[in-house]
């Protein structure tokens, strides 16, 4: 791939990007969320096309308008999100698309083809289960299996580990080994250190969408290397508040939490946080590693399975979202139209959405209008939302008049713990100034923040003292000031479990 | 360049311009109800004549309109409430004739040991209400707590409804001086509304009205109101804003129901006057097209059930010209396909005629 250019509304995605795979090797690309590392695959896998830049196979130029076309020349991808019918067999999904497939189906010819094919990669599997009853391991290897059947010689696999447990993680880098031995190419993305370092022959790094490294050889670099490629070395921007000596007064503690996530299966390990009075503790991490939990466990939205929270001394622990509101605890989440806002009524019904159930808005149990309305229209102006009324439907204000309008509400409670989750996830240069602005500025009147996003300058940035999350587990808490991005990369991508600092 | 039709999803349109459109589906459906009425050789025209005449034309067919929308009317005020927080409740039918069986109970009580009518009537009434949501806590409580389909149980608990009356009017309740019907004892006086007029339109009209005011204000004005909003719209929502989903869910099931229940106490006290087994010609489920036509706002729940009571009445017009009754419903069916088929799809959505050039085409095919 030469000089691929990918813009989508608003992003640039990939930028003059160069990449070589070679046969029979397992390559290894790399980089941060949104590095582009999905979009450039999307693209070999032809499910995309690029703005600019060509493609060439075995030095024959090709150009794929569909993921078919890609499937003709032998390129296969298995993305994070799979595409298997769950009502149905493993051999039935393996016959899906598949060409030749004659109209009388021979069920048992392709069964016995499919058990061979996973018996010669060590991809167990009963082709006559349905895919419901399958492990999300089991499914992935449904995927490849597909993928493989549809005679892919090139394999790339978005974020494969992401899902598995450790034991399926390393059954999967034997497969990869043996797929590669056989001349094929494997393309697996990741942002995790050291599997990329035991699995892959040589890796390409991304950063911001364009090349930083490319196909160096896996044995000429150190795992801090790679750490630096990814994250990148340069100095921290400059703080955009001035750096505060961590009070000696917790307010927020959690202690030796543990949670489930939305499936079932442990999110959160025996964490141990303080945030103090007037201090921003940035929680830094790759998105899944815990932190939607954290959060909710905080907001009272999740209950913790083991461990106490703990707010000014108080035992708060599974009290529910409603009392923790009540107790000032702000909440800013993550998808701020799927929970924070309802998009179909009108932004009176929103600007009270945490008070509506006590005076002064509420009247035992009528609401009184008048000061819904009122109460809408002070959040508008006094966090200067222009061009909307308490009338105007919610769904047609833009990323950033909901953000502010979302901070303004929560705002409005006087908090004394602010969580925020990626608050300025998709805002514009002004938008995120203002509500990293407020933010400090609700530090600075001694609230407490609990500052969770997925881009490290904003932690760096923001926070007084930085606390990494991996897997579920704090794997180091240091003050901002003296944090590097370099250890924080490592800490991030698992290759570092010592605490690092006072916490 | 290629063409494509696409189906958007409209905002809200003007009031003015959804009446027009619902309007031109009532005419539209009632010419081609006139075309296969013609068809059949009988006049079309008669039959249009008659539907009008017979649902509006006077006092007495605008009295029996009126009292043919006050079970529909009353029923779809709960159905409404119910649908707002993304709840089917389809057991209208069944919650109705639950209510009149709990106000038949208290009728047997206080009906002959001769209590006055303010107090046997709100008696009752309330025994209608509580039996009708008893009848909804059991899909409600299954569908909030143990995420089981509301559809299916309260469709079943229609039937067990249906066959636990006619169990008590052809058993135990049974009238031992009707000579064998299956009928409960008529009701005293003391049990039963006043008339209004010389049709059958009773006092009970003023129960919808009244329940629709009250609704209302409760939605506008009440914390539970606003609940009901925010967990319809957006359940994550409201639980991120501390709101008890599952409460809110099956409170709403129980208004629902027991909305239903006092459905069936007013149409016994107001019309039957005693308890039989077929209480209701579908009403239940007419409530659902009626609330959904309404847009689930109580005011136009009251409209349009005063519309399908004149559709009742028109189809009994009908056959007294002659025309065959089937030939009346077929009419109605048209009308209601008009309306909803195409009316209501064209006020929540527009089609879209694009024209793009063949490239942009080619890429949203791939992705």
């Amino acid at each position: 791939m030469v000089g691929i250019d990918k813009a989508f509304p608003g992003v640039v995605a990939n930028l003059g990007v160069d990449f070589a795979a070679r046969w029979g090797e397992v390559h290894a690309l790399l980089g941060e969320n949104g590095a582009g590392k999905t979009t450039l695959m999307s693209i070999l896998a032809g499910l995309y096309r690029p703005d600019a830049g060509e493609i060439s196979i075995d030095g024959e130029s090709v150009a794929f308008h569909a993921p078919r076309d890609a499937i003709r020349h032998g390129v296969g991808m298995v993305y994070q999100h799979y595409r298997l019918v769950a009502s149905q067999t493993v051999a039935e999904n393996l016959l899906l698309g598949l060409p030749g497939v004659p109209f009388r189906l021979n069920a048992g010819k392709f069964i016995r083809q499919a058990t061979e094919l996973g018996q010669r990669y060590h991809l167990r599997i009963d082709p006559s289960r349905p895919v419901w009853q399958l492990s999300v391991g089991e499914q992935q290897r449904v995927e490849i299996l597909k993928t493989l059947q549809r005679g892919a010689k090139i394999l790339i696999l978005d974020e494969p580990t992401a899902v598995l447990t450790p034991q399926e993680s390393e059954d999967l880098m034997r497969t990869l080994r043996q797929i590669a031995a056989e001349g094929r190419t494997v393309i697996f993305i990741s942002h995790k250190l050291e599997e990329v370092r035991s699995v892959a022959d040589r890796v390409t790094v991304l950063r911001g969408g364009s090349v930083v490294a490319n196909g160096l050889a896996i044995g000429a670099l150190s795992t801090r290397d790679m750490a630096r490629l990814m994250v990148g070395d340069d100095m921290p921007s400059t703080r955009l508040n001035e750096q505060r000596v961590a009070s000696t007064q917790p307010r927020l503690v959690l202690d030796d939490v543990s949670a489930l996530n939305a499936r079932g299966l442990t999110a959160l390990k025996r964490i141990h946080l303080e945030v103090g009075v007037g201090e921003i503790l940035g929680i830094a991490g790759v998105a899944g590693n815990g932190q939607h939990e954290l959060a909710q466990v905080v907001a009272g939205l999740r209950f913790p399975t083991h461990g106490q929270v703990r707010l000014d001394g108080r035992d708060v622990t599974g009290v529910g979202a409603r009392s923790m509101t009540r107790r000032g605890v702000a909440h800013i989440p993550e998808d701020r139209m799927g929970e924070g806002l309802v998009g179909n009524l009108p932004l009176a019904d929103n600007a009270v959405l945490k008070s509506y159930d006590r005076p002064p808005i509420a009247w035992g149990p009528f609401l009184i209008l008048q000061r819904v309305l009122q109460f809408a229209q002070l959040l508008l102006e006094r966090f200067n939302i222009r061009g909307a009324r308490p009338d105007s439907a919610t769904r047609l204000l833009s990323g950033g008049q909901l953000q502010r309008f979302l901070l303004a509400r929560e705002m409005a409670l006087n908090p004394r713990v602010i969580v925020a989750v990626h608050p300025t996830r998709g805002l514009d240069v002004a938008a995120t100034q203002q509500v990293q602005e407020w933010l400090v500025r609700a530090r600075d009147t001694s609230a407490s923040v609990l500052l969770i996003s997925e881009d490290l300058d904003e932690v760096m940035q923001l926070s007084d003292r930085i606390a990494v999350l991996y897997e579920g587990e704090i794997v180091g808490t240091m003050p901002a000031a003296g944090a590097n991005r370099e250890q924080l990369g490592l800490m991030m991508a698992g290759a570092h479990h010592a605490a690092v600092g006072v916490a | 360049m290629a063409v494509s039709v696409r189906l958007e999803r409209r905002g809200n349109l003007p009031l003015a311009q959804r009446i027009l459109v619902l309007t031109l589906a009532v005419v539209l459906g009632a010419v081609a109800g006139g075309v296969l009425v013609q068809a059949t050789g009988y006049s079309a025209l008669t039959a249009a004549g008659a539907i009008l005449e017979g649902s509006f034309g006077g006092s007495y067919p605008i009295s029996q309109t009126l009292a043919a929308a006050i079970p529909l009317a009353t029923i779809a005020l709960g159905t409404a409430v119910a649908f707002r927080v993304q709840l089917w409740n389809i057991g209208g039918e069944g919650q109705f004739y639950m209510g009149a069986f709990g106000a038949t109970g208290v009728e047997l009580i206080g009906g002959p040991a001769g209590w006055p009518a303010v107090v046997l009537l709100p008696a009752m009434l309330l025994a209608g209400f509580i039996a009708g949501a008893a009848w909804a806590l059991l899909p409600a409580w299954l569908r909030a707590w143990h995420g089981v389909n509301e559809i299916i149980t309260t469709l079943m608990l229609n039937y067990v409804a249906v066959l636990w009356v006619n169990y008590l009017v052809y058993g135990p309740w049974k009238d031992p001086a009707g000579r064998n019907f299956p009928f409960s004892p008529r009701f005293p006086d003391n049990a039963t509304f006043a008339r209004i007029g010389d049709g059958q339109l009773h006092v009970g009209l003023i129960v919808p009205v009244l329940a629709a005011a009250i609704l209302v204000f409760v939605l506008a004005r009440t914390r539970w109101g606003y609940e009901l909003r925010v967990v319809g719209e957006n359940a994550d929502a409201a639980r991120y804003a501390g709101i008890n989903v599952r409460s809110t869910m099956l409170t709403a099931m129980l208004v629902s129901g027991g909305m239903a229940g006092v459905a069936g106490m007013v149409q016994l006290s107001g019309i039957i006057h005693l308890l039989n087994g077929q209480l209701s010609a579908n009403y239940g489920y007419t409530a659902i097209i009626i609330a959904w036509l309404a847009r689930l706002h109580p005011v136009a729940v009251l409209i349009v059930g005063v519309l399908f009571g004149a559709l009742v009445n028109g189809g009994y017009a009908v056959s007294q010209e002659g025309i065959p009754q089937a030939l009346g419903a077929v009419l109605q069916g048209t009308i209601l396909f008009f309306v909803l088929g195409i009316g209501d799809f064209f006020t929540r959505y527009r089609l879209r005629i694009i024209s793009a050039p063949l490239a942009s085409a080619a890429s949203s095919s791939t992705s």
